[in-house]
């Protein structure tokens, strides 16, 4: 008996559709959340995973509706992110059903936040999102840095040191998504995956840049990652949930079929 | 069977909608009410004593409220009662999380922190076949075998697979409480069961269809064990 690998289907949500965009531009419509929620929970899916991309003011109730919606009718762990700023934010989709929330740019312009989100209502349910991108050149030791803004602007932040920052602030759990991966399906960086997953002590999901079922087994194997999401090649057809656990579980990866 | 009135205990500790919305889609007649009314959990046929966040908060609300009298006279009834991971913690005699912690001791055990069990850090189980250490929380779905026959577990798979997120785990010297285990790095406490009272450390209103079976099964249990 052992705990299972999770895999996690993303749904980036624009004023109440799925988008999935290529480096976090390039947008292109994949349907109505709830019921790509719906679909991805009867797969089989581990969580789902719900970022709201247009976490503008007006964008709020919205999304609240959207997680409400779909806290109803799927019986898995929903984690919410994408503008939550504040304590009342947080409060508000725990309070709307989702299990997490995630926290992205709050996290670095005030890393106390972290800090008063866990203690409030517990560090299982604070995620910290870290986006980071390489920074090293060719002949350099790896190196790699938090970006903000959709990965326009570097903070001059070292990813690995930040990871290790955040859970000693009260984080549950990392998303960590490779800015230079994300939507173009070459598979995870895995040099930031592994050394963020061995420097934490909580669990790592692995996100950004999942193009075929090989790259989730070495997110897991090579990563590290105790999670794995991914977004375009489930919402677009390519590959189901159970696709892509048979494929994990051929290669000896313990999942929950 | 007649229509069932099922209270989950609102001690202000965050999220019950979706216990309560797992509970009303398994069991659609049943009324189901989320509620802090000691009175109104009182005259339920049947209560939900749930549970999240830092064992320290959940207690000193419990208590603060009122509702240790509350949960021990529910008990005491013999109606069933179904307690949710920091529920199911609440209910031992004391938690080592947040420097010791003194519990609610309807049952004899104690919890204690993966983290803080020697050697943990290093344990390898054999699902993880790199050689990462375990991670704590224990985040996400774990098999629980069935120690012992109960209704609760009518129409679900031994060993099957439920959701899991908790750093903590209960330890009790008696193992006849025992109805489900797991393990993560070591056997661990997945739910113990006495009498009209069936708790676990799993959230079933996370887990999909196991989960979800469960609930249906506490809807229509009468509390005998």
């Amino acid at each position: 008996m052992a705990l299972a690998k999770r895999i996690i289907p993303c749904l980036d949500v624009d004023k109440g559709r799925v988008v999935k965009g290529v480096q976090f531009l390039d947008i292109r419509d994949a349907g109505d959340p709830v019921e790509i929620a719906k679909k991805y929970n009867q797969q089989g899916a581990d969580e789902i995973t719900f970022l709201d991309i247009t976490a503008s003011h007006e964008a709020r109730d919205t999304t609240i509706h959207t997680v409400e919606a779909i806290a109803s009718e799927v019986f898995i762990p929903l984690t919410v992110g994408g503008g939550i700023r504040t304590v009342a934010d947080i409060r508000n989709m725990l309070n709307a059903g989702a299990d997490k929330v995630s926290i992205n740019s709050a996290a670095v312009f005030n890393p106390d936040f972290v800090q008063q989100a866990a203690d409030k209502f517990g560090s299982q349910c604070i995620v910290v999102a870290i986006d980071a991108k390489k920074v090293s050149g060719p002949n350099e030791a790896a190196r790699w840095e938090i970006f903000t803004h959709g990965g326009r602007k570097p903070t001059g932040i070292d990813a690995v040191a930040w990871g290790v920052k955040m859970v000693e602030l009260g984080a549950g759990e990392i998303l960590l998504t490779s800015m230079d991966n994300d939507g173009v399906k070459q598979g995870f960086d895995l040099g930031v995956t592994r050394a963020i997953s061995d420097a934490v002590s909580v669990p790592v999901i692995a996100s950004g840049g999942v193009g075929n079922l090989q790259h989730l087994v070495d997110g897991v194997e090579r990563g590290g990652a105790d999670a794995v999401l991914a977004a375009s090649i489930f919402h677009f057809g390519e590959y189901t949930v159970p696709q892509a656990k048979q494929y994990m579980a051929e290669r000896g990866i313990e999942v929950r079929l | 069977m007649s229509s069932t009135q099922v209270a989950i205990i609102d001690y202000g500790m965050g999220n019950l909608h979706s216990v309560a919305s797992a509970v009303r889609h398994v069991a659609p007649e049943a009324d189901v009410i989320v509620t802090s009314d000691s009175q109104a959990i009182a005259q339920a046929d049947r209560v939900i004593f749930p549970g999240v966040g830092a064992i320290r908060d959940c207690v000193a609300e419990i208590k603060s409220r009122g509702f240790d009298e509350a949960v021990a006279r529910e008990i005491a009834s013999g109606k069933p009662v179904l307690a949710i991971c920091v529920g199911l913690q609440a209910l031992m005699q004391n938690s080592e999380e947040n420097g010791g912690i003194e519990c609610l001791s309807a049952f004899e055990g104690e919890v204690r922190g993966f983290a803080s069990t020697p050697g943990f850090s290093l344990a390898r189980d054999e699902g993880s076949h790199s050689s990462e250490r375990l991670k704590v929380p224990h985040m996400g779905w774990n098999q629980v075998q069935q120690k012992q026959a109960h209704p609760l577990w009518h129409s679900i798979d031994d060993e099957g697979r439920f959701y899991f997120v908790h750093s903590y785990y209960v330890q009790t010297p008696q193992s006849d409480l025992v109805v489900g285990q797991s393990h993560y790095g070591h056997d661990f406490v997945a739910a113990i069961a006495q009498k009209n009272v069936f708790a676990a450390q799993f959230h079933p209103e996370k887990s999909h269809t196991n989960g979800l079976q469960l609930l249906k099964n506490f809807a229509a249990w009468d509390g005998k064990f």
